[in-house]
């Protein structure tokens, strides 16, 4: 199976007066073409720094290093304009809010047809025609119409098709949607994976989908990796993760979550504590502290992300749960 | 799929103890209650200003020790509700009947008096505590306000054991709120709601901007306390598995209506409302295989502009159920079974009465 993405060793790294916070602390991972990975974290976890990193989009006291390859060529540190042939136009990207990744100032034509003019150098007639069958895809309703509007016009659930129509003008390879549907009810939410589902059937792209709503990653992926304090701590299979999770940390998030299809409100689970200083990392494990499982090796010894299955593997020095 | 009967009869329906609260008498009426604003107009120019019916007309009782949730997408009128209730917004019309005093109708001065068995508890745990007070100020300004004779040994005696009650480090009473976390921030929040022992908190979307397992300790906490001192809640939320999680009823509100009402289990496992199946079918379960071989209704469209709703019902435009006949008469709220109350023309029957 061929990669569209291989992430190797990537760590990043903010500069702040108080000193380096270590953000993303060196994870692996590859996307297949087609497929989609969900990633999935708490605030905090790097889970959306990752990408950042991937896209050149970190803050400027960030600094990414490692290997990131697209369809096996280097882009991590690629000058801006070389990164600009592949960004935007093989691999894009969806934020969580829409309004403001959105320009207010720009009708939605100009900024649609503004990407495929700099990538494809289409006219601005055609690139309109362009932009109206894309929205189209994305199911707004009178879409000629509609392009001639401004972003306040549109919905916070439109918006975000607009978006979506956006990132996928030039025909991505890659769509990474950073929390797409957390600003949305959950029936216009309903909507946009929905949209999302039929898009990636017709264009085949692989979605990277970062939520931290593990009932969105049921529905949509097909491998997922879970993230805390900046490392993965475990990866598999949707079907795998969800039914015998192998991390004490994955096992404790799905048995956190009240459930729609319980029939007695029994106590929940939870996680003691609260996810460490990303500044001042414990020795270790970094999740030993809030641990139910934790023992004498769990400070001394930082667990590896190692495979222990087919298709699996996770970062805990238990050989299973 | 266990009937709904057999769901909403016995002891797993009372987490904690609806049984007995069953048999008192309520402790707030809410009747025919309306919450309108007036937006957009302007007199110099003669425009007239449009009206938003944010609620319209809303009733239900809350009976001591219940949890009653409050679910619907934004804009559909929880928060307003909730906060009508505790008359933080003026109320246009219609009755809050709280232990036999009609709310709309008390002077400032009466008012300030319930108001010490009323509290509420936000969303955005560190925007709504006060940057430059102390934890232990923040906590005891309500029995500051109520019991001004207490004195200083006392209240912080009374501070300390609430910070330990909620789950607080009773050490940490002279820390200012930045320097907690944002599940602590929220404790601090329950700890001033419950510090004059209310009889009801109106719980306004308090776990949503929490993370996951930060989430679940809120919940247990707020479900632990209730247990313990006996207060009612209005739980809003977004969330429908929070809500059904700690609620004993839950209502569906859209536009401003009551959609249905019923017991938790009633409301997932035999809901009539055409708006309650699509929500439901909406929220993603936490399991690949029922999430991806359940049938989902995908709802057409957005929430209608409050300014100009729907005429008849305002669940029309999107419903696939819709006929005539709801572009002309709002459904009435009407009973389907005892304590299952649902507004729909082309409700579905109850599966057991």
């Amino acid at each position: 199976m061929s990669h569209v993405l291989e992430v190797t060793d990537l760590r990043t790294t903010f500069a702040t007066p108080e000193g380096e916070v270590k953000a993303v602390g060196g994870v692996n991972f590859s996307i297949n073409k087609g497929e989609t990975l969900g990633v999935v974290g708490e605030s905090g976890s790097g889970k959306s720094q990752i990408f950042m990193s991937i896209m050149g989009l970190l803050a400027r006291n960030g600094r990414a290093q490692g290997s990131v390859k697209f369809k096996g060529e280097e882009i991590l540190g690629l000058p801006v304009k070389e990164l600009n042939r592949v960004r935007g136009a093989k691999m894009s990207m969806i934020f969580q809010d829409p309004m403001t990744s959105l320009n207010p100032y720009l009708s939605v034509r100009r900024q649609m047809t503004e990407v495929l003019m700099l990538h494809k150098g289409l006219s601005e007639e055609k690139a309109a025609s362009q932009s109206v069958e894309l929205l189209e895809k994305v199911q707004i309703p009178e879409a000629k119409r509609r392009l001639n509007m401004f972003p306040h016009e549109f919905s916070g659930g439109m918006r975000q098709r607009v978006m979506i129509a956006m990132a996928l003008l030039c025909g991505p390879e890659l769509l990474i949607a950073d929390e797409p549907t957390t600003a949305l009810d959950v029936t216009v939410q309903a909507q946009i994976l929905e949209v999302l589902v039929g898009l990636q059937r017709d264009f085949g792209m692989a979605i990277a989908l970062i939520t931290h709503d593990l009932g969105v990653i049921a529905r949509m992926a097909d491998r997922v990796m879970v993230m805390y304090a900046g490392g993965i701590v475990e990866k598999g299979s949707v079907r795998d993760l969800f039914k015998d999770p192998q991390h004490p940390y994955t096992q404790g998030l799905l048995e956190s979550m009240p459930r729609l299809d319980e029939t007695e409100a029994t106590r929940l689970m939870t996680i003691g504590g609260q996810p460490p200083n990303l500044q001042n990392l414990p020795s270790g494990c970094t999740f030993r502290d809030r641990c139910r499982y934790a023992f004498e090796r769990c400070p001394v010894e930082k667990p590896l992300l190692t495979p222990f299955a087919d298709g699996r593997s996770k970062a805990c020095h238990l050989p299973s749960l | 799929m266990p009937s709904a009967q057999s769901l909403t009869k016995g002891p797993q329906l009372t987490p904690t103890g609806v049984h007995t609260a069953m048999k008192t008498a309520p402790l707030l009426t809410v009747q025919d209650l309306k919450v309108y604003f007036e937006v957009g107009g302007n007199r110099l120019f003669g425009k007239e200003p449009g009206v938003v019916k944010a609620v319209d007309g809303v009733s239900f009782d809350l009976r001591a020790g219940e949890t009653l949730g409050l679910v619907g997408e934004s804009g559909c009128g929880k928060s307003t509700l909730g906060r009508a209730v505790l008359r933080l917004l003026p109320i246009h019309a219609g009755r809050v009947v709280w232990l036999g005093q009609d709310l709309a109708k008390l002077d400032d001065k009466s008012m300030r008096g319930v108001r010490r068995d009323m509290q509420i508890i936000f969303q955005d745990p560190l925007a709504s505590l006060n940057p430059r007070m102390t934890v232990g100020e923040i906590i005891a300004e309500p029995m500051l306000t109520f019991q001004p004779n207490l004195s200083r040994a006392q209240v912080r005696d009374k501070v300390k054991a609430m910070m330990a009650k909620v789950g607080l480090l009773p050490n940490q009473i002279n820390r200012y709120p930045h320097e907690f976390s944002g599940g602590q921030c929220q404790r601090i929040g329950i700890a001033r709601a419950m510090i004059n022992e209310p009889k009801l908190i109106v719980c306004d979307e308090p776990v949503s901007a929490l993370d996951v397992s930060i989430q679940a300790q809120i919940v247990n906490l707020l479900m632990d306390l209730q247990r313990e001192m006996g207060m009612s809640l209005i739980f809003i939320s977004h969330n429908l598995a929070v809500v059904k999680h700690i609620s004993h009823r839950v209502m569906v509100l859209y536009l401003g209506k009551i959609m249905e009402i019923a017991d938790r289990n009633s409301i997932y496992y035999d809901p009539l409302h055409p708006y309650t199946h699509a929500l439901n079918s909406a929220v993603p379960l936490p399991d690949p295989d029922q999430e991806r071989g359940k049938s989902r209704i995908v709802l057409k469209g957005d929430l209608p502009s409050p300014l100009n709703p729907p005429s008849g019902c305002p669940f029309r435009t999107r419903c696939p159920r819709a006929t005539e006949i709801c572009a002309q008469v709002m459904p009435d709220l009407l009973p389907a079974k005892p304590g299952h109350l649902v507004a729909c023309h082309h409700a579905d029957t109850p599966r057991t009465n």
